[in-house]
């Protein structure tokens, strides 16, 4: 089966994000006052395959920790779907 | 006594390491690529600046699954000493041999210029040719300096005296605590932004960074 994996990476709520503060502040410059927040992050799309789909989400979880998020500053979440 | 420069494809400070050691300080250094999977002899290993793998991902990132990276972090392990400058500080903090992470600068701006420093801890083997709270002047060259770790860490690190160089005067990146250099706490791991190789000769402005160098030499003669 294949399986397309979608990763979002986004720094820690608690960890300062320049790049989101400075494109809060261009959106506000063209007219929109209702921001609240602006968080500037990273898409990763792979796709694998592999035999069911809680051994793909087990190797996106392995990716993550080891290469594709530094737990130090960031977060990450899954998204997993079969391509039929 | 023998220097050993590791580089990846996008170093661009390896030559610059590899001339303060060969002809200001006159010892004997060695280009090591990183594909190596061993290590020869060597007392202290440089890991330069640059763009290692183009930042891609996160700076120093890929550059830490290099093979000649389990053999760096085995020698830094068994005592040896190591320096990362730069995108080599950068390269130490992903392969974990020193704590934290780096953030953008807080401008967003690539900052290529001196900065002042204060020599925090002279009781290192990369330090101990500075006086104790000196100021230096040093040059960065970065987009990512903006040094980052928990509050935890940051206790650790001010307890154990592992901040080695601060930014005197402003903060040119925003890093936590004006931090600009640290090590390891077996204080033979130095991580810094600034780069001590392009202050090393009074025709480049400085030779503020010479220190680091001398410190190393006469660390390694000690021994």
């Amino acid at each position: 089966m294949m399986f397309n994996v979608e990763i979002y990476i986004s720094l820690k709520k608690t960890v300062a994000d320049p790049q989101g503060a400075t494109i809060k502040h261009a959106l506000e410059s063209l007219g929109h006052k209702n921001l609240l927040d602006v968080r500037m992050g990273k898409f990763i799309k792979i796709k694998i395959n592999s035999n069911d789909k809680s051994q793909a989400e087990k190797q996106a979880v392995d990716f993550c920790q080891k290469l594709l998020a530094n737990p130090v500053i960031e977060d990450y979440s899954i998204k997993i779907e079969e391509v039929k | 006594m023998k220097f050993g420069v590791v580089v990846f494809p996008g170093s661009n400070c390896d030559s610059d390491c590899y001339h303060v050691i060969s002809d200001v300080i006159k010892q004997p250094v060695e280009y090591i690529w990183h594909k190596n999977k061993k290590l020869g002899n060597y007392d202290c290993l440089i890991v330069p600046g640059g763009f290692s793998y183009g930042d891609y991902l996160r700076c120093g990132a890929i550059a830490r699954f290099s093979p000649i990276m389990k053999e760096v972090i085995d020698f830094a392990n068994s005592g040896g000493l190591v320096i990362g400058i730069c995108n080599g500080f950068q390269i130490l903090l992903e392969a974990g041999l020193l704590p934290g992470a780096m953030l953008r600068n807080k401008n967003l701006h690539f900052i290529c210029r001196f900065v002042k420093l204060k020599v925090e801890n002279t009781n290192t083997p990369f330090t101990s040719k500075y006086d104790r709270g000196q100021i230096v002047r040093i040059p960065i060259a970065h987009n990512e300096g903006n040094y980052f770790i928990d509050d935890e860490g940051l206790k650790e690190l001010q307890k154990n005296d592992q901040i080695i160089f601060r930014y005197h005067g402003e903060n040119p990146n925003g890093a936590l605590d004006n931090i600009a250099g640290i090590v390891n706490k077996k204080h033979n791991v130095l991580g810094m932004m600034p780069h001590p190789e392009r202050s090393s000769e009074k025709e480049l402005g400085s030779e503020d960074g010479l220190p680091i160098f001398k410190s190393i030499v006469a660390w390694l003669g000690e021994k």
